[in-house]
């Protein structure tokens, strides 16, 4: 690749912010899906039959 | 040359340096997070509604990830000011780790993500709180506020008051008297907070030409201004206690913790502190002449705490019996 002059050190950290970053994403996704199942379970538990 | 006045070059002329991590948690200003999560659990605890602990535990981590997106946002736009203060200066921005629009960036996309997330788990109402709270303190406090007029952190203040009214409203849905009054007294105690600690560092706002109160009005009418605010936060502290939010115990925590703040106050305002330039090099170090300011910043994190723990305690504590 040219133009783009990126020493180890930066790759590194830049590969270690990504990986955060996934996590990160990863993480709000489960964190809705969590409160999804808390508000559904509980919607569906006091449901009228 | 203001501060204000100052290009925003510090980032991009070392932004070649790779960002860590750790600098952006740095960027989440985790101290004052643990403040805002502390008083934000306390209210959602003292609203005494059932609450799934999931969900509950979900609300504080939206409130702590939008504290921690507001002073992202705040390091976004006041790296040049952070970079002429020694208590500031070695932020990530300022230092070059991180560029702006990244920290703002950042703060933005956290922004977003604590909302959205209060919204599901705590209602409308918290996640409209929690928005307001992060859009105050970011765009009214830091862009206008901070820069321009000595009342900076009285009416800002309000961002920092906001968090155990969010909580509330998590669990409860609605924000009654009660939980204003814990909104009240934040706001009440951050004037003498912040305004003790500025006596003592006033030489670094003065160069970064931030109008703190120290700075603008001169230290007398600084701690005359910090016992006013003192002599009406120590009744107000109490209120809980006749409105029956409070028991025993924070009635002794507000009582005893009030009066020692009045005195403190007193001894302050008695005191030539931020008479005489003092450039301290942490936020407890201070020579001789500041020391009743540190005394009173340091009292101040102790009677807060004391306040929001016996609530936390009291509340809490009756709902485990």
């Amino acid at each position: 690749m040219t133009g783009f002059n990126e020493s180890p050190e930066a790759a590194k950290a830049r590969s270690r912010r990504n990986i955060a970053m996934a996590l990160g994403l990863a993480g709000f996704v489960i964190l809705i899906f969590v409160v999804t199942l808390v508000r559904l379970g509980g919607n569906v538990a006091h449901r009228a039959f | 040359m203001t501060a204000a006045a100052l290009p925003h070059t510090a980032s991009e002329t070392k932004a070649a340096q790779p960002a860590r991590w750790n600098d952006y948690i740095a960027l989440l200003k985790p101290r004052v997070m643990s403040l805002v999560v502390f008083t934000g659990a306390t209210g959602l605890v003292a609203a005494d509604r059932p609450i799934s602990p999931i969900l509950a535990a979900i609300a504080i981590l939206c409130i702590a990830v939008g504290a921690g997106a507001a002073g992202a946002l705040n390091m976004a736009f006041d790296s040049d000011i952070d970079a002429l203060m020694r208590r500031t200066k070695n932020r990530p921005v300022p230092q070059g780790r991180i560029a702006r629009g990244d920290a703002a960036f950042f703060g933005g996309t956290l922004s977003l993500f604590s909302v959205t997330l209060m919204w599901m788990a705590g209602g409308d109402l918290a996640a409209a709180l929690l928005a307001f709270t992060i859009a105050f303190y970011a765009g009214v406090y830091t862009v206008w506020l901070k820069r321009s007029t000595p009342q900076n952190i009285v009416i800002g203040g309000l961002a920092g008051a906001l968090p155990p009214v969010i909580g509330w409203a998590a669990a409860a849905h609605a924000v009654p008297l009660n939980a204003w009054l814990l909104c009240a007294i934040i706001f009440m105690w951050t004037p003498p907070h912040f305004w003790a600690l500025s006596l003592y560092i006033k030489g670094d706002y003065e160069a970064a030409g931030v109008p703190m109160m120290p700075v603008a009005k001169g230290a007398k009418s600084t701690r005359l201004q910090i016992l006013i605010y003192s002599l009406i936060l120590a009744p107000l502290g109490f209120l809980p206690v006749l409105t029956h939010l409070g028991g025993a115990l924070y009635a002794a925590c507000a009582a005893g913790g009030g009066a020692a703040f009045v005195i403190l106050a007193w001894r302050l305002y008695r005191s030539n502190a931020g008479d005489h330039e003092e450039r301290p090099t942490g936020l407890y170090d201070s020579k001789a002449e500041g020391r009743p300011a540190r005394d009173l910043f340091a009292f101040s994190l102790l009677y807060l705490t004391a306040l929001f723990a016996a609530l936390l305690i009291e509340h809490g504590l009756g709902a485990l019996l």
